[in-house]
């Protein structure tokens, strides 16, 4: 049982705060939702914790399993088991998604360990069976000229193989079409268990019926405003975000 | 781009102290062996190029070819008026320009610096070798893996010598195209090598005889220790085929700074010659080689070049397509580091009708490292159906990398094709966010990105070749993140 604790996260890029403490606890098994507005600091969120450069934390502290991540690097936070499935996954061109996710695990290992290559091709074509994706797909280069369905697929083939203790969707459904939805959906439910915790990220309900969550917060100005079960996003869908910020004025 | 006339105006000469420590030879840290009748001494006069025609037993015809070769090489001046003025650094009196066998330099295993030693161990290169290519040993006992290639392809009639024993044994076959693709005085490397040459291969390939595996200068060069001006010659008869695999992947750890080979390559009527060379030089060393081809009719040459390391490479393969039908490709991959710079690119000469060439140039630009790309390709009015294809493409690795295209294309009438595309690209801070996240390190990332940018490239070369140039772009890019 592992478990992501933000606590009353400062959060600046240059000058301008955009995170102004949020707290939010995580545990495995746990699916959570941050719905909000534009430009209330939703996706910096995954960012900050996934260690960007290009965010200050000005305050707070982010822990996995009581230990700090602020002070690591991006990648030893990824493999101390921190995924971010990205709204704009980057293009690397020559480099294929089976060569890429290998150079994953073997950053995994022990400095003198040889990654078993016949072992992980095993383990990779299960995986690919298991979210129905093509044998051909992990000889492309990883995102170079794949359409918005493919590199949610490629996000959640990566996902799958690397196994994280917290996946953090950063608005992983914006500008998806019913399909690409799907494959999120499907991705994320089949991977969903009681070693996984989720934080979804997302602007719109439409992803929480296929994916449904175990606590949804809104998130404005910087900090999460409200919490509750999924019928919280319902209410949000039917209420609209205006409704929040009136409930904020008035209290 | 940029026009080389403005070249000279802006280069900065960075003197580089000796950054691979532990191969400065101005300090006297190597003694060398009592017996000097077998060395040349320093500096470069007549009685040098006598002497190294003495101790090779040379025919008189060699030995004058050879001080001819040295007016020229006085003569000509320094290429610096569109050359790097890195040139005028090099001190040609320090040089040694011959040592014979057992005149190595010695040192101790103790004596080689640690960062070298981790190279090694890294590239996987077995433990007597290490030594050998450290300078710890004179020599490497490769002499029964050579034989057997040797006789292997002694069988077919393929001749596969040294350059003494080829001038000496072979005239017949060798004096007819030796000097004849580079002549001494194409410039003032080709005439420098023209005077002091020593080791390199000569090869000749009867008629129709296609020559299964690669013959390997590796196992030559370290059967006689290496050349710093090396000459190799390879005559590929009508029809035959051969592919010549040059140089070796460790870090050459040379002690001379000068390194200054001459290749010529001769493939008759319908003969195929495939040259590759990975070259990963000690970062004082200076890299000036000279390699030109000629295609006869329908023949076909190809140079697979790839540079890491050194101060300075300046090396342009060619093919000079003088039959019908004839085609040439230059692939060239380049990685120059911080105090490196990579000058290279590649010639094509059109002399016949349909004659075709191909370059595919990629350089990649890390730190302080500088690439340029310097490219020819000629057609000639009066001829007809002849093609080019080009394209170099650069990658930039942090702001201060630097990269200059200099693509001097002439194709004059309107029977011909050419096409020229040029590209400059960056590796993107978000890219190696996206690696790093899924838990590689920053030079990790660094170098999976360097490597799928040559991938298209590197899957022409030989396996083990690609195998270990990926695990020196591996060792490259994790020194250059801090």
């Amino acid at each position: 049982m592992s478990s992501l604790v933000i606590q009353d996260l400062h959060v600046t890029i240059g000058e301008k705060p955009i995170v102004k403490g949020l707290s939010l606890t995580i545990n495995s098994g746990e699916v959570h939702a941050i719905m909000g507005p534009n430009g209330t600091g939703k996706s910096t969120l995954a960012k900050v914790i996934a260690g960007h450069p290009d965010y200050t934390v000005t305050g707070g502290d982010v822990l996995l399993d009581g230990e700090s991540l602020l002070a690591k690097e991006a990648d030893e936070r990824a493999r101390a088991g921190v995924f971010v499935a990205f709204q704009y996954p980057s293009e690397i061109p020559g480099v294929s998604i089976a060569n890429f996710l290998r150079a994953a695990q073997q950053a995994r290992m022990a400095e003198g360990e040889e990654l078993d290559a016949t072992a992980y091709y095993k383990r990779l074509y299960a995986k690919m069976d298991m979210l129905k994706i093509d044998r051909k797909f992990t000889s492309r280069s990883v995102n170079e000229g794949f359409s918005g369905g493919e590199k949610k697929r490629c996000e959640i083939l990566q996902m799958a193989m690397l196994e994280p203790k917290f996946a953090l969707m950063d608005e992983t459904d914006s500008g998806l079409d019913i399909d690409a939805l799907r494959i999120v959906a499907d991705g994320v439910n089949t991977l969903r268990g009681p070693n996984l915790g989720v934080l979804m990220i997302t602007h719109y309900q439409r992803l929480l019926n296929y994916i449904v969550p175990d606590f949804v917060h809104v998130m404005y100005d910087g900090r999460i405003v409200k919490s509750g079960d999924k019928t919280l996003a319902l209410e949000l869908e039917a209420k609209g975000y205006d409704w929040v910020k009136k409930e904020l004025v008035t209290a | 781009m940029r026009t080389t006339d403005t070249l000279s105006n802006e280069l900065e000469p960075v003197a580089i102290e000796n950054p691979v420590a532990g191969i400065d030879q101005t300090k006297g840290d190597f003694q060398y062996d009592v017996a000097y009748e077998f060395d040349a001494g320093t500096g470069l006069t007549e009685k040098t190029v006598d002497y190294i025609s003495a101790v090779k037993k040379e025919a008189p015809w060699i030995r004058e070819f050879r001080q001819n070769a040295l007016k020229v090489f006085r003569a000509k001046p320094m290429p610096t008026h569109w050359a790097t003025k890195d040139l005028e650094n090099i001190d040609f009196d320090k040089i040694r320009y011959y040592l014979a066998q057992g005149q190595k330099p010695k040192r101790t295993w103790d004596e080689v610096p640690d960062d070298i030693k981790k190279t090694f161990e890294r590239l996987g290169i077995p433990e007597q070798e290490r030594k050998f290519l450290a300078g710890v040993e004179a020599q490497f006992d490769s002499e029964a893996a050579y034989s057997n290639i040797k006789d292997i392809v002694a069988k077919q009639g393929v001749i596969f010598v040294n350059s003494t024993e080829g001038l000496r044994e072979h005239p017949e076959l060798f004096r007819k195209f030796f000097g004849k693709v580079i002549p001494t005085g194409d410039n003032k490397f080709s005439a420098l090598n023209s005077a002091v040459f020593s080791g390199g291969s000569f090869i000749y390939v009867p008629k129709g005889v296609k020559v299964a595996q690669p013959l390997q200068a590796y196992f030559r060069i370290n059967a006689e220790n290496f050349g710093q001006f090396e000459r190799t010659l390879i005559i590929a008869d009508e029809g035959s085929e051969v592919t010549y695999m040059e140089g070796c992947t460790a870090p050459k750890f040379s002690t001379s700074t000068l390194h200054s080979a001459v290749v010529e390559l001769v493939a008759l009527k319908g003969a195929k010659i495939q040259y590759i060379t990975v070259q990963n030089w000690a970062n004082n060393v200076f890299n000036l080689v000279t390699k030109r081809g000629v295609a006869h009719e329908e023949a076909e040459i190809k140079w697979i070049d790839c540079n890491i390391g050194s101060r300075l490479t300046m090396k342009y393969p060619g093919v000079v397509l003088k039959g019908r039908k004839a085609r040439g490709e230059v692939i060239s991959i380049a990685l120059a580091n911080d105090g490196q710079h990579q000058d290279t690119g590649a010639k094509m000469i059109h002399a016949a009708d349909e004659t075709t060439s191909n370059i595919v140039a990629k350089s990649i630009s890390v730190g302080q490292g500088r690439s340029t790309y310097r490219g020819v390709v000629h057609i000639p009015k009066h001829l007809k159906g002849c093609k080019n294809n080009t394209e170099c493409d650069a990658l930039l690795i942090n702001t201060n990398s630097r990269t200059d295209t200099y693509p001097a294309i002439t194709v004059r009438g309107d029977r011909n094709y050419v096409q020229h595309e040029a590209s400059v690209s960056k590796v993107n801070e978000e890219m190696i966010f996206y690696m790093q996240q899924r838990g590689l390190t920053e030079g990790q990332a660094m170098s999976l990105a360097v490597n799928g940018f040559v991938n298209d490239l590197a899957r022409q070369f030989p396996m083990e070749y690609s195998v270990e140039l990926k695990r020196l772009i591996d060792l490259e890019m994790e020194g250059s993140v801090g």
